[in-house]
């Protein structure tokens, strides 16, 4: 078995090296791609069961875990190791990842078929895939966060995908700096991390950052305010996370990054990337949950998490409530359901938390594969308002799109959501530090039954509005997919249906499977599902759902929508209301007024600083030495070189009055001599008179 | 065989000069064969140094006696990646100026001369001789720009040289101090700098002439707020030479301040050590901010040296050897980073669409008509960022572990510039390649064909990337030369004395 382990490294590698291969590959060898895609990652199923299987039935208090670490740089004291872990949380993420990305990549073949840059397309999407399974697998921040990275820029490569619309290579940008933001907070965790234990290993026989005695030295230390450093951390680490899963108030950028190709939508929201922050918070639960000795009561960064997970799971279900975009609606919906995942890890632990995850994985996968046919049966329209009756024109979609919206709306009994959506309401009811998430819980769960019914309403049922009048031309109709689409649609709704049957109260084994210590898996027992407090929190969350299914039904379904321009039922109840919702609560705008605007003012500033004072101290340097240049320039000319002048003009002068006796005639001469003589003769007479 | 480095690009130099003018065009081929030359005699004479050995001494000879000056060369674990960065970058310089036809035997001689005198730099251990090759570079960088250039090409050279001037003139006065203070200790060698460092020297000589090596090194380095010649020199110049100026010529400045400064005044760098913590962060920020608004795609690459630089002064202050050494891997990285980037402005887009700027580049669908240049920017550009898996991450990583050790509030702030950094690339990515224009415009006129990307830029291109992509994933390959190197620079801080 740890043979196996040895070789896992090939899970996420294969996927990697298809897309190096890929990206060497020539445009038109589009079968090379999509099959090169498709076997790699299949290749990385397989092994992915294996691991799995191999840790079922393992005992010990954490379950099986095999770790393989390597040194990868000697720093200073210290040698930085990566490596990798196969326990039951990266096992059924390993599984996940690789059978809903083979199911997307399967789907795509059909969806980008049209596509000139086909193989390009498969190179990004085994970038992601295989990043993702890096991220899943490592048992070292700094590969995690280098898988994460990769993570980021194969999101911002696909959902750019398609550059030439602004707003795509609009969206990709913004995703990916709103999710840099977010990996700021891991980063500063990183280093932080690493300077307080000198390792990053996660575990390593008892010597990793994530192992006991590591742990306790971190909560045993205060940081600021009565914060332990664990705390701290973990909270920096949640900055991470919630950037990369949409965590209000950094989901900015998960509803734009729609603009990629559906596919990629769905890998994002279901497999990779969103996933990855939940995943984060489970991998780094121990720290979470850390708290000094003798502490009691729920630790500070678990009370985080499940605030910050009910507050999203509401805030996004609201501004759901009001749009009109097919995929948009199901964007928020992530938001939403992701704010129930850090709500379940938050009051329930890893078990509760990845129960949601999986589950979600499936029916999310599902409804945009479904929203991928719809859009593609309909020749590219988005806008529910302006499809309708597909219900009849294509029946396989629908079917599934169904199976795949009452999970979501958690329709009791036989959808996974439900289980799942159960197991969360449950642990937070029963949460110590406060009944406010569950309240929320509740409330979210109205909103996702009612906006996902105004959905299925407005695409399935009524007259189809694509048209005005009725759709006469050939090829126009809506059309039911080839099953290259609807057959990965199939395998998906039996996954969101039969994946709940692993976490249900009579027999949790996924939470058995996931942590041990916590959940003693005995065998089925009906007992527990039954017990009146289980059944009574059934009754009421299972009430719950119908009324935002029959409020949805009452406000959509009673009178068809005709008219695609008619106004939403909502607005008419509550225009001002409803107008904040459709403009998604406004958080665009108040980041455009401040957040940008800063960071423009600040470089305005940095711009203006070199332009004219750096740039005029030296222009005001260069005029001072270019004065003190002419100023040495003039004291030459004017002092020193006319004091010259002046001397040898007046030695010039004299020489020319002195020449000008010089006239070479005999007579002056003569004169001159005989002037001498006398002059002579004079002054001897007068010496001699003396 | 080290010394073969600067010998051989010296006499390249000569070699181009004399190669006949009929055959001028070829006089390339000549450049190529002596920096190819002059990397391979880097690379394998530094298989004869041994990670965390003792300095290696390859020449010492008396130069001018009178005055104790030596030819002295040697190399130790921080100058010997630098050598091996200078032979890519000169090889890969070459290959991106293939198209110089304007006076091309000049071209490649003041080159090799520039080549050469960087080589001088990093190899020389004697501070006088190291002080001469600093000034010999900076003269054919001159011309290069002057008369190769581009959008105010005599202006930028000019700033070029009077900054670079104006700081020698710093360091020439430290120098001079130096000299004196070395002189009053007999039998001393006066500019050895192995043997300088060893030597404990009186604090307040420290504190008062550090920052005259650290600030005259420094202005060539980028040191924020007198980093603006960088910008305008960067644009102004050729690509070959802004590969270069940003590659290979502003790490002369940061391996000057090491060793001159750092190396051999330790007290004057706890004493100064918020002051040039605060500037490098500053730096770090501000140009990263600047490069957000630029209109010109070579600007905008042009600060983005400025803040990456930021990195390397930022390490160099912290005082430990993670910070110097991520100081030392962030030269070898931003060198090939920087020499990239420059690459696909300069060469691949502005030969090319005869424009750079951003609001131009928008509207001719550069990603559909040079995919290859949209490729590596993207690349590039990941790799700037700091993503993993590129040479950046581990430098920036390992200055950040050091600065977060030595003044937490410092690395915090910094982690901001990373933000800054994605921000910027991604914009001049989307601006310059990602854009389509109007759907009215294309259809009415057909843009022109583009000449397709050369042999010779594909292969700089994936000679550079494919080192940054290496030291990314194997940084231990340099790291293990530069840490025990690091360490030996801050042993006497670490043993107490100064």
């Amino acid at each position: 078995m740890n043979d196996l382990v040895n070789q896992l490294w090939l899970v996420p590698a294969l996927p990697l090296l298809a897309a190096g291969v890929l990206a060497l590959t020539p445009r038109h060898r589009r079968g090379l791609a999509a099959g090169l895609a498709i076997g790699t990652l299949a290749l990385s199923l397989v092994l992915s069961v294996a691991a799995w299987v191999s840790t079922l039935g393992a005992t010990g208090p954490d379950g099986f875990r095999a770790v393989r670490n390597f040194p990868w740089l000697t720093w200073g004291d210290h040698t930085l190791h990566l490596g990798w872990v196969l326990d039951p949380l990266s096992a059924v993420m390993l599984v996940m990842v690789s059978f809903v990305g083979l199911v997307i990549f399967v789907y795509s073949t059909g969806y980008m078929a049209g596509d000139e840059n086909f193989t390009r397309f498969f190179g990004f999407l085994s970038l992601f895939a295989g990043a993702m399974l890096a991220v899943v697998m490592a048992n070292s921040l700094v590969l995690l966060f280098a898988a994460w990275e990769l993570v980021g820029l194969a999101s911002y490569l696909l959902i750019g995908f398609w550059f030439q619309k602004p707003a795509a290579a609009a969206a990709a940008r913004k995703a990916f700096l709103t999710t840099r933001v977010g990996d700021l907070g891991l980063f500063a965790a990183m280093l932080w991390l690493y300077d307080a234990t000198g390792t990053l290993v996660f575990f390593d026989g008892g010597r990793g950052c994530l192992e006991a005695p590591a742990v306790a030295a971190l909560a045993g230390q205060t940081v600021m305010g009565g914060l332990t450093l664990s705390a701290a951390l973990s909270l920096l680490v949640l900055l991470g996370a919630a950037g990369k899963s949409g965590q209000v108030p950094l989901h900015v950028w998960l509803p734009d990054a729609m603009e990629g190709p559906t596919p990629v939508s769905a890998l994002i929201h279901a497999a990779t990337m969103v996933a990855a922050g939940v995943f984060l918070v489970a991998r780094l639960f121990p720290l979470f949950a850390a708290q000094p000795e003798g502490a009691s009561g729920v630790p500070p960064a678990l009370q985080a998490v499940a605030w910050l997970g009910a507050v999203t799971a509401v805030f996004a279900a609201l501004i759901a409530v009001a749009q009109t975009d097919l995929k948009r609606i199901l964007a928020y919906s992530t938001v939403s359901q992701l704010g129930y995942m850090f709500l379940g890890l938050g009051v329930g632990g890893v078990a509760v938390g990845m129960f949601h995850l999986l589950t979600h994985a499936f029916f999310k996968a599902l409804l945009f594969l479904g929203a991928g046919a719809v859009i593609h049966g309909c020749h590219g329209e988005q806008d529910i308002r302006r499809l309708g009756g597909l219900g009849r024109l294509m029946p396989v979609t629908f079917a599934t799109y169904a199976v795949g919206m009452m999970a979501l709306a958690g329709v009791p009994l036989l959808f996974s959501g439900f289980w799942s959506k159960e197991a969360i309401l449950h642990a937070a009811h029963t949460w110590p530090a406060s009944p406010g998430p569950f309240y929320l819980g509740l409330f979210g769960a109205l909103l996702t039954a009612f906006y996902m019914t105004r959905q299925v309403v407005f695409v399935f049922f009524g007259p189809y509005r694509g048209e005005k009048g009725a759709p006469t031309q050939p090829g126009k109709v809506p059309h039911e997919s080839p099953p290259l689409l609807t057959v990965p649609l199939i395998l998906l709704a039996a996954g969101a249906i039969l994946l709940g049957f692993f976490g249900t109260p009579a027999w949790p084994g996924l939470q058995a499977y996931l942590e041990p210590a916590r959940v003693g898996l005995t065998g089925p027992d009906l007992a527990r599902l039954v017990s009146a407090e289980a059944l009574k929190l059934m009754a009421l969350s299972t009430a719950v759902v119908l009324a935002g299914l029959a409020l949805g039904w009452w406000c959509y379904g009673r009178r068809p929508l005709t008219d695609p321009t008619a106004p939403d039922a909502l607005e008419l109840a509550q225009p001002g209301l409803f107008r904040l919702l459709r403009e998604r609560l406004r958080v665009d705008e108040l980041y455009e007024a401040t957040v940008v605007r800063w960071h423009t003012g600040w470089a305005a500033l940095g711009d203006r600083l070199d332009r004219w004072v750096w740039g005029g101290l030296v222009l005001l340097i260069q005029g001072l030495t270019v004065g003190l240049a002419w100023l040495g320039r003039a004291l030459d000319e004017f002092g020193v070189n006319d004091g010259f002048d002046t001397a040898c003009e007046r030695l010039r002068r004299g020489g020319t009055r002195l020449a000008a006796t010089a006239t070479g005639r005999l007579p002056g001469y003569l004169r001159g001599a005989m002037a001498g003589a006398a002059a002579l003769g004079l002054l001897l007479l007068w010496g001699g008179c003396r | 065989m080290l010394p073969w480095t600067l010998y051989l690009s010296l006499l390249g130099a000569l070699a181009v000069l004399a190669w006949p003018r009929r055959w001028a065009g070829e006089a390339r081929w000549v450049a190529l064969a002596f920096a190819l030359a002059g990397g391979v005699c880097g690379v394998a004479g530094g298989q004869a140094y041994r990670p965390g050995a003792e300095l290696l001494t390859l020449v010492r000879v008396p130069w001018i006696p009178a005055l104790g000056v030596e030819y002295f060369l040697a190399v130790d674990g921080l100058n010997l990646p630098l050598v091996w960065l200078t032979g890519l970058a000169a090889v890969a310089g070459i290959l991106f100026s293939w198209n110089v036809t304007e006076h091309p035997r000049a071209f490649f001689a003041l080159y090799l001369a520039l080549i050469g005198g960087v080589y001088g730099v990093f190899l020389s251990f004697d501070l006088f001789l190291l002080f001469f090759f600093y000034e010999v570079a900076i003269i054919p960088k001159y011309f290069l720009i002057a008369r190769w250039g581009s959008t105010r090409r005599e202006y930028g050279a000019m700033k070029l040289a009077l900054y670079s001037f104006a700081g020698s003139a710093l360091v020439f006065l430290g120098l001079l101090a130096l000299y004196v203070n070395a002189a009053a200790d007999p039998g001393a060698a006066p500019l050895d700098l192995a043997a300088l460092a060893r030597q404990p020297r009186d604090p307040t000589f420290q504190r008062w002439v550090f920052p005259l090596f650290f600030v005259g090194f420094g202005v060539l380095a980028g040191l924020w707020p007198l980093h603006t010649w960088a910008p305008t020199g960067h644009v102004a110049a050729p690509t070959a030479a802004s590969m270069l100026l940003a590659g290979v010529v502003m790490k002369l400045g940061a391996y000057g301040a090491l060793r001159a400064g750092v190396a051999l005044f330790p007290a004057g760098v706890t004493a100064w050590q918020d002051v040039f913590l605060g500037l490098a962060v500053a730096g770090i920020l501000l140009g990263g901010l600047v490069a957000l608004v630029q209109k010109d795609f070579k600007f905008v690459i042009g600060y983005s040296s400025v803040s990456h630089m930021g990195f390397v002064l930022l390490g160099l202050v912290t005082l430990n050897p993670l910070g110097l050494g991520g100081a030392v891997l962030q030269m070898v990285s931003h060198g090939l980073i920087a020499g990239l980037l420059f690459a696909v402005v300069g060469r691949m887009v502005y030969d090319r669409a005869h424009t750079r700027e951003l609001d131009e580049l928008a509207g001719l669908r550069l990603a559909r008509r040079l995919p290859f240049a949209a490729g590596t920017f993207v690349l590039a550009g990941m790799a700037s960022m700091g993503l993993p898996g590129f040479s950046g991450f581990v430098a920036e990583l390992s200055v950040l572990v050091g600065a977060w050790e030595a003044r937490p509030a410092a690395a915090v702030i910094t982690g901001a510039g990373i933000v800054v950094g994605a921000a910027y690339i991604g914009r001049a990515l989307q601006k310059a390649f990602a854009t389509e224009p109007p759907a009215e415009t294309t259809a009415t006129e057909e843009p022109e064909k583009l000449e397709p990307i050369t042999l010779p830029e594909r292969l700089g291109a994936l000679l550079l990337l494919a080192a940054t992509v290496g030291l990314g994933l194997f940084p231990g390959v340099v790291m293990d030369y530069i840490l025990p190197g690091a360490r030996s620079v801050l042993a006497p801080l670490r043993a107490g004395g100064i």
